[in-house]
């Protein structure tokens, strides 16, 4: 298979799966028991001609699969559906990806260097004390809920220690970011830290690091650019993965936090009850997941020719 | 079935040698942090099973007798880990709150798996057209991001108990182990037994609750392990954002969505239920890490 027909065919299974998702979320959201139009009437029921007229623009009298390809044809030109006082909720998100977008690629910074470093220090110690501190806090590391996690840092280093500013961006980035960064990144860390550590001890063990000691290359050498490189690629499609995990956390920290973002709007609307602005803010979050895995996956072929042949 | 089958069934199963069960429970009894996993998990069995038991240590049993002129205090002889906001007890409703986030990710993680089974034997076995629609329809459910999921549904879903909730994580969590079921399947079903078991002209039902499944389930089995400490933290995450459980619930997340406000004048509304919440998923996760090692036999 050539490369451009492998690019073609992960294209339509991303689409494919895209109008999955985009079915279930319209599934669960608009087709659940209850009818809308009944229910703006209160108590006195509607004439009858201006619920056939409401039925009719909002397409209510044609079949679910019509409705769908509508919610689909809004979704293409950007349309994530108003809330409940008639403000786009494409039109509130705008203003607010910059500080999603330093938030999480700060985090994806943190947990690269810290996780790939974690790793490849606990694979070359394999079994020692070293290692099995790593594994230990790893596993730790995992088990704290996020939230936990944010709201001690917060204590401890926002207001105890005052090292960082306990809530806002007012001071930018990074000194605003760090924090919040971080307590995301706790999660990922730990998954790549183990992740790297498996594969650092499995590309030690292979035949062409084998040849590079008997080439009579140093340690630095060997370590420092071929098993580190070979080691790295399974934590890249890791880092496509992790961005869903990334995403459903900046909901948390942008919310425990006070940071301005998307994850911040989610989660003041879940508070509020604002079902339109959740499920839209969802759906183009999940969007921005599906999207970037199709990028990793191609920047994956790309790194690692045998995958292309596959 | 005939007497002669059944005798060369028993001969082939004198041949391979013990059941591949017994090997891992050698190998588990011999490691000190299974026993303290299996001691940990036990206990807090034991605590969702009869709260009451363990509720009284301290002299106050009830989780609902609240005194609001002792409210958010800090911990003391007669309130060991303190109370909450409405003068409740911390201890109690942490010893309560055990039984709905333990409930919810033992409900979820068997519902999940039991429909991973299914789907992923049907997909791994018969292959062909239900192997594609299976795996298509696993891409889709693991295009959402977890928590994003389950926020678009539960947001739609209005009502909140252990079991809606314990639904909505399980329709995001079988299709991971359904892939895993699936892949694991289909490298056992080429093995000389199944073979064997298909030319003695056994039930397809047969084969695959004999012989197919025994020998497939132990992986899932494991990540089914990890998923329980998930699906734990999932709850009381959503929860926390407002979607999960509701008062006059009694669960960790609860406690800790309402300590929240407050943790910089009562951190131990916060701590305690935290500690409780972090064990759990500890013993569970290194459980299931401990599972997935001895059962893969490369890292033995």
């Amino acid at each position: 298979m050539t490369a451009a027909q492998a690019v073609t065919r992960r294209l339509a299974e991303l689409v494919l799966v895209f109008l999955g998702v985009m079915f279930i979320i319209y599934v669960m959201v608009f087709t659940l028991p209850g009818d809308p139009i009944m229910a703006l009437g209160g108590d006195r029921p509607l004439p009858e001609n201006v619920v056939a007229e409401l039925r009719s623009r909002y397409h209510l009298d044609e079949p679910v699969w019509k409705q769908y390809l509508y919610y689909l044809q809004g979704l293409a030109q950007g349309d994530l559906g108003t809330n409940f006082s008639g403000q786009p909720v494409a039109d509130r998100l705008a203003a607010r990806w910059p500080v999603t977008i330093a938030l999480a690629l700060t985090a994806w910074g943190i947990e690269l260097v810290i996780g790939v470093g974690l790793g490849l220090y606990a694979g070359l110690r394999r079994g020692r004390v070293g290692d099995r501190v790593v594994l230990a806090g790893t596993i730790l590391a995992a088990s704290v809920p996020v939230f936990v996690v944010a709201v001690s840092a917060q204590l401890v280093f926002g207001v105890q220690l005052g090292w960082f500013p306990v809530a806002g961006t007012t001071q930018g980035w990074p000194t605003a970011y760090l924090l919040p960064a971080a307590c995301i990144a706790v999660f990922g860390l730990a998954s790549i830290a183990r992740l790297m550590r498996g594969s650092v001890i499995d590309t030690m063990s292979s035949d062409f690091v084998r040849t590079l000691w008997a080439k009579g290359l140093t340690r630095r050498q060997v370590v420092g650019v071929h098993v580190t490189r070979n080691s790295a690629i399974p934590v890249l499609t890791y880092l496509a993965i992790d961005l869903g995990y990334l995403l459903g956390g900046t909901v948390i920290i942008e919310g425990i936090f006070n940071l301005p973002g998307v994850g911040q709007l989610l989660f003041q609307a879940i508070r509020a009850h604002e079902g339109p602005t959740v499920v839209g803010v969802s759906t183009a979050l999940i969007i921005v997941f599906l999207v970037a895995n199709l990028v990793v996956d191609l920047l994956h072929t790309a790194l690692d020719p045998r995958i292309r042949h596959e | 079935m005939s007497e002669a089958t059944a005798s060369v069934e028993d001969a082939t199963a004198e041949h391979t040698g013990p059941p591949p069960g017994r090997g891992v429970w050698q190998t588990l009894r011999r490691r000190p942090l299974f026993w303290a996993c299996v001691v940990v998990l036990t206990l807090l069995g034991l605590v969702a099973a009869v709260p009451s038991w363990f509720a009284g240590w301290f002299g106050q049993p009830d989780p609902r007798v609240c005194d609001l002129s002792s409210s958010a205090q800090a911990p003391s002889a007669e309130h060991v880990f303190g109370t909450d906001l409405q003068g409740c007890d911390v201890w109690a409703n942490v010893i309560f709150g055990t039984r709905n986030s333990l409930s919810v990710g033992l409900l979820s993680t068997a519902v999940a798996l039991a429909v991973a089974l299914v789907v992923g034997t049907l997909a791994g076995y018969r292959g062909g057209w239900a192997d594609r629609l299976i795996s298509r329809l696993t891409d889709v459910f693991l295009g959402f991001p977890f928590l994003l999921g389950a926020v678009v549904v539960l947001t739609s879903v209005g009502s909140r108990s252990p079991v809606s909730v314990s639904m909505v994580l399980a329709l995001f969590s079988w299709p991971t182990m359904a892939r895993l079921v699936r892949s694991s399947v289909r490298s056992v079903r080429g093995a000389e037994y199944v073979d064997a078991a298909r030319a003695m002209g056994l039930s397809t039902a047969r084969i695959v609750r004999r012989y197919v499944l025994p020998n497939a389930i132990g992986p899932v089995l494991a990540v089914a392990t990890i998923s329980v400490g998930s699906v734990i933290v999932a709850e009381s995450t959503l929860t926390f954002l407002g979607l999960g459980l509701r008062a006059p619930s009694i669960s960790w997340g609860l406690q800790l969505s309402s300590a929240q406000s407050y943790f910089q004048t009562a951190p131990h509304m916060l701590v305690f239920p935290s500690i409780f919440l972090t064990v759990t998923v500890l013993a569970m996760i290194t459980l299931g890490d401990i599972l997935r090692d001895t059962l893969d036999p490369r890292g033995r």
